[in-house]
C-alpha cells in the first residue's frame, strides 16, 4: 500500500441553518485515482471547495494533511502553489483569448511583468502534446470544442506542476469519444504519479478509472470501497454496490401523508407535453431535450428524475413560455387545450407556473421586500385601474408569511436578509398566489433543512389536493419517492422511463438516471 | 426648500417608516433607505450651513423662488434619469437632447410663428419620439444604453447645430417664457401675501392631512399595525409646519413659480407610478433582478422602452424649460446636464446596479447639487472650486453608502 497524499479527517462544515459536511473523511493514495460520488447535495462539492482553500482554513473544522504536512489553505492560490488544482465543471477559460495565454493565465511566463511570448508558446506546445490536443497553442479557445477545452483546463493544471487533480463532473458535457480520450488522459497521468479525485455520477466511468471510491450521503462519509486493486483486474465492486451506498437511507417520517384530490375533474390530465425538443441556446448543434412527452393529471404529483445534465431544467424552461433555448418542435396541451405559450407572460395567462432552481438568480429580487417580491407575478389582481392596492398587497403577503411560516418580523424585510429555506418559501409563495392549474418545481427544497422541507412537501400536498397538476423535478429520490405518485427518469435529454409510485426504488430509478442511450 | 426637505418624512417616497410600525420595520427602513435619509439630513445641514454663512440670503423668498428656477430643468431631468438607473440603464444623451428640443422650439416660435403652446405640445412629441428612437436600440435590439445613448449625445448635439446652423435664436413669445420665468397670476383683494399661493398652500396641506388619515384608517381596516396615536399626530403636525413656513415664504415674494408647479405635478405623478402603479414595480423589479423579473411574466422590453420614452419626454420639457429661462435657443444648451442629472441620482440614493432608488431621492439630490451652487455662488466661490466641491459631494454620497451596505452586511 502506497503512502496517502492527502488525509481529510473529520471535515465538518456548515452554512448558516445547514450542516454540508459532518466529520467527513477522505483519504487519497499518492498515483490513485480516487472516485468521489453521492447524490447532488450529497457534499461533493462542499468537500472539494474545503480542500481547495474556497472555503478558507478556519471556516470549517477538522484537518487536512498533504503530503503529510497539515495543510491550512488561505484561498485557491494557497492550494494551487502546494500542487492542489481543481478543475470545476464551468470552465474557467477566457474564450477571446489563445490556448497559450488561458494556460498560463494568473501564472504568466513573465519577467519584471513583461511575458516572455516564445517561452509561453514553447511551453505551451510542451503541454499541449502531453494532454493530446493537436491544436497550435495560438489557437482561441472559443475555436475548439469543448472536449479540448476540457483537456486545456488538465494542460493549464499540468503548468502549476499538479500533484494532486481534482476534476468535478468533467465529461458532464463531453460526448462519447471525448469522454474516452479524457478518462484515458486520467490514467496516463496517474501512471505519472499524479493523484486524481474524479467525482463523477457516471458509474461506468467510475468502473473504468477509479482505484478506489469514497461514497457520501448527506454530508457524512458513507464508505470507501476498493475498485480494483491493481490497473487491469477486474472490478470487484458493481454498480448496484455503489447505488446501494449512495441511497440508502430510511424513509420514515419525512413526508407527510398523502392526501386525495375528490374533485369532479379528478384524474384528467392537465399538462400534457409531445414530442418536445430544444436545442441549446448557444450550441445548436446539441439537443438538450429530445423528444420528451410526458402527462400531469389534476390532483397527481409527477416526478422527474435525473442527474445534473439530464434536460431536466431545459425542459421545464422551454416549457414555460420557451425561456430556456431554442424551441425546435414539440406540443403543449393544458387542461385538453392545445397552448401556443411563447414567452412567459403567455404561459401565466394559461395557469402555467414554473418555481426555478435557482431562487437567487431567477426567483427573487433580493433587494426587495418579501410583499413585492410575492405580488410580482400577480400584480393584476392587486391592481384597480393600473394602481396596485398596497393594503391588500400586504395583507396576501402576511397571510403567506403565517400559512407558509415564513420567519421574518415583518413582510417589509429584504428577501436577502431570509435564509434559504424562507426563501424559497417566499418564491412557492409568489407562484401559489398567482393561482396556476399547473405548477413546475424545480428543486423545490434545495439548499434547505429538513424541518422547512418539511414544510414545503406540506404545500405541495395541499396543492395537489386542491386539484392542481404539479411536475415535481428533484435531484434527491427519496423526496420524489416519498411525495410523487408517478416518477419519469430523464438521461441526456430523453425520457428513459416512467415509473409508478408502487415500483418506484432508489434503485430502479438510478439504474434508469445512469442508463446511457444505448438501452 | 423646506417643503421638499420635510416631506420625506411626512409621506416616504417608497414605503418608508412613517407607514410602517415602528420599532423593527422603522430600523430596517432607516438602515436600508440610509443614503437617502443620510442625503436628506445633508441637505438640511447645507441649507443652514450657507443660511448662516450668507447672513439669510439664502432663504430670502426672491432667492428661494430663485433656486426652484434655477434648478427646475436639472430636477426634472433627475427625475426621469432616476428611473432610467432603477430600470438598470443609463442616459447620456440628456444634455444634448435638451438643447435639439430648445433649438427646435425657437425655429417653430421664432422663425414660423407657430403659437407656444402648440410649439411646447410638438416639443414635448419630439422628445419622446427621441427616447422612442433610443428605447427601440436598448429594448428590442439589445444594444447596452451606455452606447446607444452616447450615439445619441453626438446626434442630438449635432442636430442642436444644424437646426440652429451654429446661431443663436431669440427671444421667445412671452407665454412660453413664463413656463421658466412666470409666477401664477395675483387674484383677489389685496393682502400682505400672494392670494393663490396661500390658497394652495392650504389645499396641499388638507390633501395631504386627509391622506395620512385615510391610510391610517385603511390600515386599521387591514388589521395592520400603525404608528402609534402621539406619533402619528406629531407627524401630522411636522408637515404642516413646513409647508406652513415654505407657502408664507413664496407668498411673500410673488407667488409660486410656474416651474415649481411643474416639478410638483412630476413627483407626486412619478413618485406614484414608482411606487403604486405596476409598471413602477416592474421597472423596480427589472433593475433588481432581469432574469427573475422576465420569469414572473414582466415585459422587459416594453418596460425598458417606456422607461427611455418618459426621460425623451422629460428631456424635452426640461429643453423648453431652459429655453425659456435663457430666453434663447443655443447650440451649447444642455451640454453637461445629463452628468448633473446623473450625480443627483446618485446621490439621490440610485445604485449602479439598478432596482433601487427613488423619484423624491432623485429631487433630494438634484436640491442638494442645486443650494451648493447657488449657495457657493452667493457666498463668491468661484465655478472652479464648486465643481471641485460638487465632485467630492459625488464621492462622499456614494462613498458613505457603500461603506454603510459593507457595515451592515447587506
Amino acid at each position: 500500500m502506497t503512502a496517502p497524499v492527502l488525509q481529510m479527517r473529520s471535515i465538518t462544515k456548515t452554512f448558516p441553518g445547514v450542516t454540508a459536511l459532518s466529520g467527513v473523511d477522505l483519504t487519497v493514495r499518492a498515483g490513485e485515482v480516487h472516485a468521489v460520488c453521492g447524490e447532488n447535495g450529497a457534499g461533493k462539492s462542499t468537500l472539494m471547495k474545503v480542500l481547495s482553500g474556497v472555503h478558507p482554513h478556519g471556516s470549517y473544522s477538522g484537518e487536512i494533511l498533504f503530503g503529510g504536512e497539515p495543510a491550512a489553505f488561505r484561498d485557491i492560490r494557497a492550494s494551487e502553489q502546494q500542487g492542489i488544482v481543481i478543475i470545476h465543471q464551468e470552465l474557467a477559460l477566457i474564450p477571446q483569448l489563445s490556448l497559450a495565454e488561458n494556460i498560463f493565465l494568473g501564472n504568466e511566463n513573465a519577467r519584471r511583468g513583461i511575458i516572455g511570448w516564445s517561452t509561453t508558446l514553447r511551453r505551451a506546445a510542451a503541454l499541449l502534446r502531453r494532454v493530446g490536443v493537436p491544436d497550435k497553442p495560438q489557437t482561441r479557445i472559443a475555436d475548439v470544442g469543448v472536449g479540448k477545452q476540457q483537456l486545456v483546463e488538465i494542460a493549464k493544471a499540468l503548468s502549476k506542476e499538479v500533484r494532486l487533480l481534482i476534476l468535478d463532473e468533467p465529461t458532464a458535457a463531453l460526448n462519447d469519444e471525448d469522454s474516452d480520450k479524457l478518462l484515458d488522459l486520467i490514467l496516463e497521468l496517474r501512471d505519472q504519479g499524479i493523484a486524481c479525485i474524479l467525482i463523477s455520477h457516471k458509474l461506468n466511468e467510475i468502473r473504468k478509472v477509479a482505484d478506489r471510491v469514497t461514497i457520501l450521503r448527506d454530508g457524512r462519509t458513507i464508505e470507501t470501497l476498493t475498485v480494483r486493486e491493481a490497473p487491469g483486474d477486474p472490478a470487484d465492486v458493481s454498480e448496484d454496490r455503489i447505488i446501494r451506498g449512495m441511497v440508502g437511507r430510511d424513509l420514515d417520517h419525512r413526508f407527510p401523508e398523502r392526501s386525495r384530490y375528490e374533485g369532479e375533474d379528478a384524474g384528467r390530465t392537465a399538462l400534457s407535453v409531445s414530442g418536445w425538443t430544444v436545442r441549446h441556446p448557444v450550441d445548436p448543434q446539441r439537443r438538450v431535450v429530445d423528444g420528451v412527452s410526458l402527462e400531469v393529471r389534476r390532483g397527481e404529483i409527477v416526478g422527474v428524475a435525473g442527474l445534473m445534465g439530464a434536460g431536466r431544467t431545459e425542459l421545464a424552461m422551454s416549457v414555460f413560455g420557451r425561456s430556456y433555448g431554442q424551441y425546435e418542435r414539440g406540443t403543449l396541451h393544458i387542461d385538453g387545450r392545445e397552448v401556443r405559450a411563447r414567452t412567459v407572460p403567455e404561459a401565466v395567462a394559461h395557469g402555467l407556473a414554473y418555481v426555478t432552481e435557482d431562487r437567487k438568480t431567477y426567483g427573487l429580487n433580493l433587494i426587495d421586500t418579501i410583499n413585492r417580491n410575492i405580488s410580482l407575478a400577480s400584480l393584476p389582481k392587486l391592481t384597480r385601474r393600473g394602481v396596485v392596492d398596497e393594503h391588500q398587497e400586504r395583507r396576501v403577503a402576511e397571510g403567506y408569511r403565517d400559512s407558509m411560516n415564513i420567519k421574518a418580523p415583518t413582510v417589509f424585510e429584504q428577501v436577502q436578509r431570509l435564509s434559504g429555506g424562507n426563501q424559497q418559501k417566499v418564491v412557492l409563495s409568489k407562484w401559489i398566489h398567482a393561482d396556476p392549474e399547473v405548477l413546475i418545481l424545480d428543486e423545490p427544497t434545495r439548499g434547505i433543512d429538513v424541518s422547512a422541507k418539511y414544510e414545503i412537501y406540506t404545500v405541495i400536498d395541499q396543492l395537489a389536493a386542491r386539484g392542481k397538476a404539479v411536475l415535481f423535478i428533484s435531484s434527491e429520490l427519496p423526496e420524489l419517492l416519498g411525495m410523487c405518485d408517478r416518477i419519469y427518469t430523464m438521461a441526456a435529454g430523453r425520457l428513459t422511463g416512467e415509473v409508478p409510485r408502487a415500483e418506484a426504488t432508489q434503485e430502479v430509478l438510478m439504474r434508469r438516471m445512469t442508463q446511457d442511450d444505448d438501452s | 426648500m423646506t417643503t421638499t426637505t420635510t416631506t420625506p418624512t411626512g409621506t416616504p417616497p417608497d414605503g418608508g417608516p412613517g407607514r410602517r410600525s415602528a420599532g423593527a420595520a422603522l430600523l430596517n427602513s432607516l438602515r436600508t433607505n440610509m443614503r437617502q435619509y443620510g442625503m436628506l439630513i445633508a441637505l438640511v445641514f447645507i441649507v443652514v450651513l450657507f443660511q448662516i454663512w450668507t447672513d439669510g440670503t439664502l432663504l430670502l423668498p426672491n432667492n428661494v423662488s430663485n433656486l426652484i428656477q434655477q434648478n427646475g430643468y436639472i430636477l426634472i431631468l433627475a427625475m426621469g434619469m432616476m428611473l432610467v438607473i432603477i430600470a438598470g440603464h443609463i442616459d447620456l444623451s440628456v444634455g444634448s437632447l435638451v438643447g435639439f428640443v430648445g433649438a427646435l422650439s425657437a425655429v417653430m416660435m421664432v422663425k414660423h410663428d407657430v403659437p407656444w403652446v402648440l410649439a411646447l405640445i410638438v416639443s414635448l412629441l419630439i422628445g419622446a419620439a427621441a427616447g422612442a428612437w433610443q428605447g427601440f436600440w436598448v429594448a428590442y435590439i439589445g444594444i447596452p444604453s451606455f452606447i446607444v445613448t452616447l450615439a445619441g449625445m453626438l446626434l442630438f448635439r449635432g442636430a442642436t447645430q444644424i437646426v440652429l446652423e451654429g446661431q443663436s435664436i431669440a427671444p421667445f413669445p412671452k407665454g412660453f417664457q413664463n413656463i421658466a420665468q412666470g409666477f401664477l397670476p395675483e387674484m383677489g383683494p389685496y393682502t400682505q401675501y400672494h392670494n393663490p399661493t396661500l390658497v394652495i398652500g392650504l389645499l396641499l396641506i388638507v390633501a395631504l392631512l386627509w391622506k395620512e388619515w385615510r391610510d391610517r384608517r385603511a390600515q386599521l381596516a387591514y388589521e395592520l399595525e400603525v404608528l402609534p396615536l402621539g406619533l402619528w399626530l406629531l407627524k401630522c403636525v411636522a408637515i404642516v409646519a413646513a409647508l406652513v413656513a415654505f407657502t408664507l415664504t413664496l407668498a411673500s415674494f410673488r407667488g409660486v413659480p410656474v416651474v415649481l408647479l411643474l416639478m410638483c405635478v412630476l413627483l407626486i405623478g412619478l413618485g406614484f407610478v414608482m411606487r403604486n402603479a405596476v409598471i413602477g414595480r416592474h421597472i423596480y423589479a427589472l433593475g433588481g433582478n432581469k432574469a427573475a423579473a422576465k420569469l414572473s411574466g414582466v415585459k422587459d422590453q416594453r418596460v425598458t422602452f417606456l422607461v427611455f420614452v418618459n426621460m425623451g419626454l422629460l428631456a424635452a420639457l426640461a429643453g423648453c424649460v431652459y429655453a425659456a429661462r435663457l430666453n434663447a435657443a443655443t447650440p451649447n444648451a444642455g451640454t453637461m446636464f445629463e452628468l448633473e442629472a446623473i450625480a443627483a441620482s446618485f446621490i439621490g440614493g440610485a445604485s449602479m446596479s439598478g432596482g433601487v432608488g427613488t423619484v423624491m431621492g432623485a429631487v433630494i439630490g438634484g436640491l442638494v447639487l442645486g443650494v451648493l451652487n447657488n449657495g457657493m455662488s452667493l457666498v463668491g466661490i468661484g465655478t472652479d472650486y464648486q465643481q471641485v466641491i460638487k465632485g467630492l459631494v459625488l464621492l462622499a454620497a456614494v462613498g458613505f453608502d457603500v461603506w454603510n451596505k459593507r457595515r451592515t452586511g447587506s
